[in-house]
C-alpha cells in the first residue's frame, strides 16, 4: 500500500483535512472518508454523471479525479447547496416538477444543472439536454427534469 | 485499484526526471478521465502517476493570429471551447472537444491526454491531423517536435520514448478562406466512442467556388487515427462538386481497414467512412462560406 | 363506484414527502449506510460463461494483509435439490443456491465464485485476485434456438424438458413448454382472407437502474442477522435468504433503504447473501457493492427472444386467428417470464381463436430476472408490428384496425381471464383525439408509428398503520419500498379517507419486523395494494374515532357521521368536531388511535396503453431520431398525476433505449464485450424530445378509488410503434431488436 497523502481543501465553504491513499477517487474520499455521501457511484468510469461535483467552478465527475489531486482546491458537492431554512431554486424545481423517481441520479443532476445555470442563465431547451448528456437518469425518461431545469432558470 | 504511488511535479524537467527514472510503470496524470479509468480497471499497470497539471507549460492557451495556437498537454476541453478567437480559428478541433464525453468530462479531458491515449477512435486526433498540428516534447535531452501524424503507433501506443512527455501541441495560424470540421458517428447523440470519426479542413480561393487545398483524416477505422493522403490530394485545385467530394470520399474507404466490434461492424464502418468524409469536407466548405 | 368523484386530495400534485431528503443528498441509498467496525467485500466472478470448476484453492487470498475472510460454494448450507417458497411462486432451491455462489460449473462470465473480506475494497478486490480457480471450459450457448439443436452443449445434465404435463428423458435446456388455446386456429385461420406470419427476434437487456446492488449484513452473536440493503422488497430478501442460508425467518431482520431504480432487477438477491456469509465468518459488519460491470454480467438482465407472430384477418379487418410460439432465454437456470409473455402477446385484442405456444430455455446467459411488463415486450414487438401490417395491406388505418377488435369488458382472454371494465379502447380514443396524430407526417424520410401494449398488474399482500398523532397529522407505516414517488401515492389515498392535506400523512418504510407481511413493490402494485391497505387503515381511523366521538357526545356510534374532515353526529344531538380537534382529545377518550389494514387484493385490473410516434431515418447511417412522441395510458385513477406522467414517460423512454440500441453483445467465447454504460446505450436526455403521456381514466372496479398499476405498461408498446415508424418512414420491416444503425443499413441493403 502506497502511503498516504494529506491533503487540505475547501469543501462547500469550510477548510477540511484528510487523509487518503492515491489511488483513492474523490468520490470514495467524499462518502467513505468525509461521509458526504450525496454523490453517489452509478458506474465508476465517468459514464453516468451521478457523482457530479463542482471543482474550483466546474462540472466533474468525483470517480475520476484522485483525492490527492485536490489539496488546494475548492470543491462543491450537493450537501452545500440548500441555505440552513431554504432550498436552492433547482432543488424547489426538481420537487415542484416531480423531476425524480428513485432519486439516485438527483444529487448529479442538480450539480450539473447548477454548473450550468451558473455558466449560461437562460437556457434554451437544447442547451439543457445538451449539458445535461452526461448524467443518466433510468426513471423519468428526462422530461420532467428537463422541466425543472428551465424552470429554475425562468426562477432565478 | 491498483495502488500506486501520486507525484505533483512542479516542472516540466522534474516530470521528465522521473518519467525516465520509472520508466513504463509511471504514466502522466493530466485530465484522468481515461487514465484512472484503465487503472482502476486494470487495464494499464503502473507504480506511478505523475500529475503535471501544477506545471505552467502545460496549461498554455495562446492564440495569435500569425503565429497560430499553443495549446498546453493539460488544458481541458472547455478551455477550448470557451475561447472564440479559437473557436474562430480552429473549429474543427473546437468540434471534438465539444463531443467528448460529457460537460463533466469536458471540465478536466484535454487534447493533450486524447492524444497520449492513443485510442484509434480518439475524437481529437483527425482534427489535429488536418490542422497540421505539431507535437512539442520534452525529454531527456530537452525539446524535440514531430508532426502529430506520427505521434500514434498503434492503439494506446506513442511515439514518445521512455523518459518523453508531450508538453504542447503547436497549430499554424489558419490561411485565408480556410476552415475545418469533424464529426463522428455514434449510436447516440452524446456520450459514446465513436464508430467512425472523420475530420477535414479546407482552403478555398478568392471566390470561395474552388478548393485550393484539403485534408483528410479518419478515426476508428485502423490501429491509429489515419491521414487520408490520396484522397486528401484529390481535391487540390478543384473545383468544388459533389463528383470531387464523392471522389475523395471514395479514396477515404479504400484506405479504411476497420475491424468489427461491440461498437460497430466492419462494413458498417467502411460506409460510414465515405457517408463522414463527405459530410465532413462539406461542413468545412460551408464554414468558409459562411465567414464574411 | 365508477361514477365521477370529486376529491380533495387526489388527483393533485403535492410535493412528495421524501422529496427534501433526496435533492439535498440526505437520503441514505443502501451503499450510503455506515456502521462501526465495517468490512468491504468483494466478489471473484467466472470470466468463463461455461465451464466447470476442478478446485478453488483460496490460500493466497487469506495470507494477504487485511483479508478477513472468504467464503465460497462450501459455506452455503447443503443445498437439497428440493422447491424453494419464495411467496411469488416456487423455484429450486439448488438453482438458487447455485446462483449465489456456483458449486460445481460456472453457466455465464460473471457467475460468482467466491466473495472475501478485507479492512478496503481495495484490499478485497486485491484479494480476490489472489484466489486461484482451475476451470474446465466448455462451449458455451447463448442462443435459444441453438440451444434447443439437439446436440448443443448442456448447461444442467440433470435438467428434463417438462411439456404440455409430460417430463423428457434426455438432458436438454429446455425447461419447460406450454400451451394456451381459445377456439379453433384452423377454423379461424379459414374464415381469414388475409394471412400475415413473422419471426422477430430480440435482445437480452438490462433494467438499467443506476444504483448498484449493494447489502451490509451483521450476524450477532445471539444468532440475529440483520441486513441494510436497497430492495424492492424487504419481505421476499427475508424469504430468499432463509432459504439460501437455511436460517429461521424470525432471526432475519432486512431494513430497507432507498433504492435507486429496479425495474424488476432488484427483488431476486445477488449480494445479500454473500454478505450474510461473510458477516457469519468474520463476526462483523461487511457491505458488499456491485460496481457497474458486476451488475451487468452477475445481475438478472431480462431475455433475449425468438418469437413468431401468424394472425389472420378479413377483408373488413376482422381479426379471426392468432398463433404465436414464445421462445425466451431463461439465462442460467430456468424461469424466464415467457408464461407472463403468453398473458400479453394478443391480449389487447378479442380474437375468437388463438394459440400460444411458450417454451423456457437454459443459455450460458446470467440467470434473467424480470424486467418492467416482463415478457410483454418481447411479445407485443411482434403483434403490434404484425397488426400494422394487416392494416396496412388491408388498407385501414392502424388505430381503426385496433378499435375495430379492442378487447372490452367480458372479453375472455386466450389465457383464461375474462376483462372486467377495461380501457384499452379509451386510449385508442385519446390517441385518435391527441393533435398529434392529425398532425401532418410526409417528409421524405419521416414515418409515424403507433402500438399498443398490455400488462395484467397484479395485487398480493399489503399491511399499512396508521397512528393518529393529537394535532390531526397522521404516521403511516408501510413495508413497500418507494422506487418512485408511492410514499406520496398511499399517503394521499389515506389523506382523503380521514379529510386531511396529503402534508399531514407522514408516510415511512420500515423494515420487516416493524410491519405485516409486504410483497415486494413490483407487478404495479404499489399504488393499487398498499395504496388499498392505506385507504382500509384509513377508514380503521375513521371508524374507531367514531367511537371516540360517540363516546365524547355519549352517543350510540351508528349515530356518528364522518365527511370532509368533520365527525358529527345525527339523530338529535347537535354536536360537530373535526378529526384535528378529535385527535387531541384520544387520551382522555380510551387511549390512541392505530388504524390497521392487511390485503390481498384480487381486482387489480388491466393496463392498456397506446403509442404514437414520429421518427425521423438518417438513411445514410441507419440512425434513428425520435422527433416527437405520445403515450397514453389507462391510470384507472391517477393518484398523483405527475408521478403518473414520470412513470409513463420514464417507460416510454426505456422502450425507446431497448427498441434502438440496448442489447447485450457476446463474443463467441460468450463472454459480454459492453458491460459499461459506455458501451450498453441507455438514451440520454439528449436523445429524445420531451414525450407527451395522455392519462385516461376508466375507474377499475377493483380498486375503491378506481386505481389500477401504471408503472410497467408503458413499456410495451415502443419497440413495436418505433418500427411501425421506420417502415413509415423508408418502407422497411424490422423484425430484430435493436433496430440499431448497423441493422437497418443492412437492412436498407446500403451495406
Amino acid at each position: 500500500m502506497a502511503r498516504k497523502s494529506h491533503v487540505q481543501t475547501t469543501i462547500n465553504g469550510e477548510t477540511v483535512e484528510f487523509l487518503c491513499e492515491p489511488r483513492q477517487s474523490l468520490l470514495e474520499v467524499l462518502r467513505d472518508e468525509l461521509h458526504l455521501t450525496g454523490a453517489k457511484e452509478g458506474c465508476n468510469n465517468g459514464n453516468c454523471g451521478a457523482c457530479s461535483v463542482i471543482l474550483d467552478g466546474r462540472l466533474v465527475n468525483s470517480c475520476l479525479v484522485l483525492g490527492a489531486e485536490i489539496d488546494g482546491k475548492s470543491v462543491e458537492t450537493i450537501e452545500g447547496l440548500a441555505e440552513p431554512d431554504k432550498l436552492h431554486p433547482i432543488q424547489d424545481a426538481f420537487l415542484e416538477n416531480a423531476a425524480l423517481q428513485c432519486g439516485i441520479c438527483t444529487p448529479g443532476f442538480i450539480m450539473s444543472a447548477k454548473a450550468l445555470l451558473d455558466k449560461n442563465p437562460n437556457p434554451t431547451e437544447h442547451e439543457v439536454r445538451y449539458w445535461l448528456a452526461g448524467n443518466l437518469c433510468r426513471c423519468t425518461g428526462y422530461d420532467k427534469i428537463v422541466r425543472a431545469v428551465l424552470d429554475a432558470a425562468a426562477a432565478t | 485499484m491498483q495502488a500506486f504511488e501520486y507525484i505533483d511535479a512542479k516542472t516540466v524537467s522534474e516530470a521528465v526526471a522521473l518519467l525516465d527514472d520509472k520508466g513504463e510503470k509511471a504514466r502522466i496524470l493530466a485530465g484522468g478521465t481515461d487514465l484512472i479509468v484503465q487503472a482502476r480497471e486494470g487495464r494499464r499497470t503502473l507504480d506511478w502517476m505523475i500529475d503535471i497539471k501544477s506545471i505552467p507549460e502545460v496549461n498554455a492557451l495562446d492564440y495569435d493570429s500569425e503565429t497560430g495556437l499553443t495549446l498546453g498537454a493539460a488544458v481541458p476541453c472547455y478551455r477550448i471551447y470557451d475561447d472564440d478567437a479559437i473557436c474562430n480559428a480552429y473549429p474543427g478541433l473546437v468540434d471534438a472537444t465539444k463531443i467528448i464525453g460529457g460537460t463533466a468530462i469536458q471540465g478536466r479531458a484535454g487534447v493533450g491526454g486524447n492524444l497520449c491515449n492513443a485510442s484509434p477512435a480518439a475524437d481529437c486526433i483527425p482534427p489535429l491531423i488536418v490542422l497540421n498540428a505539431i507535437c512539442v516534447i520534452a525529454g531527456p535531452n530537452g525539446l524535440s517536435e514531430i508532426s502529430v501524424e506520427e505521434f500514434c503507433t498503434g492503439p494506446g501506443q506513442t511515439a514518445l520514448a521512455k523518459g518523453e512527455m508531450l508538453v504542447s501541441l503547436k497549430l499554424p495560424a489558419p490561411q485565408q478562406n480556410s476552415s475545418s470540421y469533424y464529426l463522428r458517428f455514434i449510436p447516440r447523440n452524446e456520450m459514446d466512442i465513436a464508430v467512425v470519426g472523420a475530420g477535414a479542413s479546407v482552403t478555398l480561393d478568392e471566390a470561395k467556388e474552388r478548393i485550393v487545398s484539403a485534408r483528410i483524416a479518419l478515426g476508428a477505422v485502423a490501429p491509429t487515427p489515419l491521414f487520408a493522403e490520396e484522397a486528401s490530394a484529390l481535391l487540390s485545385d478543384r473545383e468544388i462538386s459533389d463528383d470531387a467530394i464523392d471522389e475523395a470520399a471514395q479514396a477515404a474507404q479504400a484506405i479504411a481497414r476497420p475491424i468489427s466490434d461491440m461498437r460497430g461492424t466492419s462494413e458498417q464502418r467502411t460506409h460510414l467512412v465515405g457517408v463522414l468524409t463527405r459530410r465532413a469536407l462539406n461542413g468545412a466548405i460551408q464554414r468558409v462560406k459562411d465567414t464574411a | 363506484m365508477s361514477e365521477k368523484k370529486e376529491y380533495k386530495v387526489i388527483g393533485t400534485r403535492p410535493i412528495r414527502h421524501d422529496g427534501v431528503d433526496k435533492v439535498t443528498g440526505r437520503a441514505i441509498y443502501g451503499a450510503d449506510f455506515q456502521i462501526t467496525g465495517l468490512l468491504h467485500g468483494r466478489v471473484l466472478r467466472s470470466p468463463h460463461a461455461h465451464a466447470r470448476i476442478v478446485s478453488i484453492d483460496t490460500s493466497r487470498a487469506e495470507a494477504h494483509p487485511g483479508v478477513k475472510g472468504i467464503v465460497t460454494a462450501e459455506d452455503l448450507p447443503a443445498a437439497e435439490d428440493k422447491m424453494a417458497d419464495l411467496g411469488e411462486g416456487a423455484v429450486s432451491l439448488k438453482y438458487l443456491c447455485d446462483n449465489i455462489l456456483a458449486s460445481d460449473k460456472a453457466l455465464y462470465k460473471g457467475h460468482a465464485i467466491a466473495a472475501v473480506a478485507a479492512t478496503s475494497p481495495h484490499i478485497a478486490e486485491e484479494a480476490c485476485e489472489l484466489i486461484d480457480v482451475e476451470y474446465e471450459v466448455l462451449p458455451p450457448v447463448l442462443e435459444v434456438r441453438q440451444a434447443m439443436e439437439p446436440d448443443a452443449p448442456i448447461l444442467h445434465e440433470n435438467l428434463r424438458t417438462s411439456s404440455l404435463g409430460e417430463t423428457g428423458d434426455k438432458p436438454s435446456n429446455v425447461a419447460s413448454h406450454f400451451q394456451h388455446k381459445k377456439g379453433d386456429i384452423d377454423k379461424g385461420f379459414d374464415e381469414a382472407d388475409i394471412i400475415i406470419d413473422r419471426e422477430f427476434v430480440t435482445g437480452t437487456v438490462h433494467q438499467g437502474y443506476i444504483e448498484p446492488h449493494n447489502a451490509t449484513a451483521l450476524y450477532n452473536p445471539d444468532g440475529q442477522l440483520t441486513v441494510w440493503c436497497s430492495t424492492q422488497g424487504a419481505f421476499t430478501v427475508r424469504e430468499q435468504l432463509a432459504e439460501i442460508l437455511q436460517y429461521p425467518i424470525s432471526k432475519i431482520k432486512v431494513v430497507p433503504l432507498e433504492i435507486g431504480g429496479g425495474f424488476g432487477g432488484k427483488i431476486n438477491v445477488y449480494v445479500k447473501p454473500l454478505a450474510a456469509l461473510l458477516a457469519k465468518k468474520t463476526g462483523k459488519p461487511v457491505k458488499v457493492l456491485m460496481n457497474r460491470a458486476d451488475v451487468f454480467e452477475g445481475t438478472g438482465p431480462t431475455p433475449a427472444s425468438f418469437i413468431t407472430i401468424k394472425m389472420g384477418a378479413t377483408n373488413d379487418g376482422k381479426i379471426t386467428a392468432a398463433q404465436t410460439s414464445l421462445v425466451f432465454e431463461a439465462g442460467a437456470y430456468p424461469g424466464s417470464p415467457v408464461g407472463a409473455g403468453a398473458m400479453c402477446v394478443f391480449a389487447p385484442y378479442n380474437i375468437e381463436n388463438v394459440v400460444i405456444d411458450g417454451y423456457d430455455v437454459v443459455v450460458n446467459k446470467p440467470k434473467t430476472a424480470p424486467y418492467r411488463a416482463p415478457g410483454a415486450t418481447n411479445a407485443a414487438f411482434g403483434t403490434e408490428t404484425v397488426v400494422d401490417e394487416l392494416a396496412e395491406k388491408l388498407n385501414i388505418d392502424p388505430l381503426e384496425i385496433r378499435l375495430m377488435n379492442g378487447a372490452k369488458e367480458g372479453d375472455r382472454r386466450a389465457d383464461g381471464p375474462v376483462y372486467p371494465r377495461i380501457g384499452f379502447i379509451e386510449t385508442l380514443e385519446a390517441a385518435k383525439e391527441h393533435p398529434h396524430y392529425a398532425s401532418p407526417n410526409g417528409k421524405k424520410y419521416h414515418g409515424r408509428g403507433i402500438a399498443s401494449g398490455f400488462w395484467f398488474n397484479i395485487g398480493l399482500e399489503s399491511s399499512v398503520t396508521i397512528n393518529v398523532n393529537p394535532d390531526g397529522t397522521v404516521n403511516l407505516v408501510e413495508g413497500s419500498t418507494d422506487i418512485g414517488g408511492t410514499r406520496a401515492s398511499i399517503a394521499m389515498q389515506a389523506a382523503e379517507v380521514l379529510g386531511i392535506p396529503a402534508e399531514s400523512v407522514n408516510p415511512t418504510v420500515v423494515d420487516t419486523n416493524s410491519i405485516g407481511y409486504t410483497a415486494v413493490t413490483g407487478g404495479s402494485r404499489t399504488t393499487y395494494a398498499t395504496g388499498y391497505a392505506a385507504y382500509e387503515a384509513a377508514q380503521d381511523v375513521v371508524q374507531q374515532m367514531k367511537a371516540r366521538a360517540a363516546k365524547l357526545w355519549d352517543v350510540e356510534e351508528d349515530n356518528v357521521q364522518f365527511a370532509d374532515g368533520e365527525f358529527s353526529s345525527i339523530n338529535g344531538k347537535e354536536e360537530q368536531i373535526s378529526f384535528r380537534d378529535l385527535s387531541a382529545r384520544l387520551g382522555e377518550t380510551g387511549g390512541p388511535v392505530i388504524g390497521r389494514a392487511t390485503m390481498n387484493p384480487a381486482g387489480a385490473g388491466g393496463a392498456f396503453a397506446t403509442h404514437v410516434v414520429d421518427v425521423e431515418v438518417d438513411v445514410d447511417t441507419g440512425k434513428v431520431e425520435i422527433l416527437r412522441y405520445t403515450a397514453t395510458q389507462d391510470a384507472g385513477k391517477a393518484i398523483h398525476p405527475s408521478y403518473v406522467e414520470g412513470q409513463i414517460q420514464g417507460g416510454v423512454v426505456q422502450g425507446i433505449g431497448w427498441a434502438l440500441n440496448e442489447e447485450y453483445i457476446y463474443n463467441d467465447e460468450g463472454e459480454m464485450t459492453n458491460a459499461s454504460f459506455l458501451d450498453y446505450r441507455m438514451p440520454t436526455c439528449l436523445d429524445l424530445p420531451m414525450i407527451d403521456a395522455i392519462i385516461v381514466e376508466v375507474p377499475n372496479p377493483g380498486h375503491p378509488y378506481g386505481v389500477r398499476g401504471v408503472g410497467e405498461v408503458p413499456i410495451v408498446p415502443p419497440p413495436a410503434a418505433i418500427a411501425n415508424a421506420i417502415y413509415d418512414a423508408v418502407g422497411i420491416r424490422m423484425t430484430e431488436l435493436p433496430m440499431s444503425p448497423d441493422r437497418l443499413l443492412k437492412a436498407m441493403g446500403k451495406i
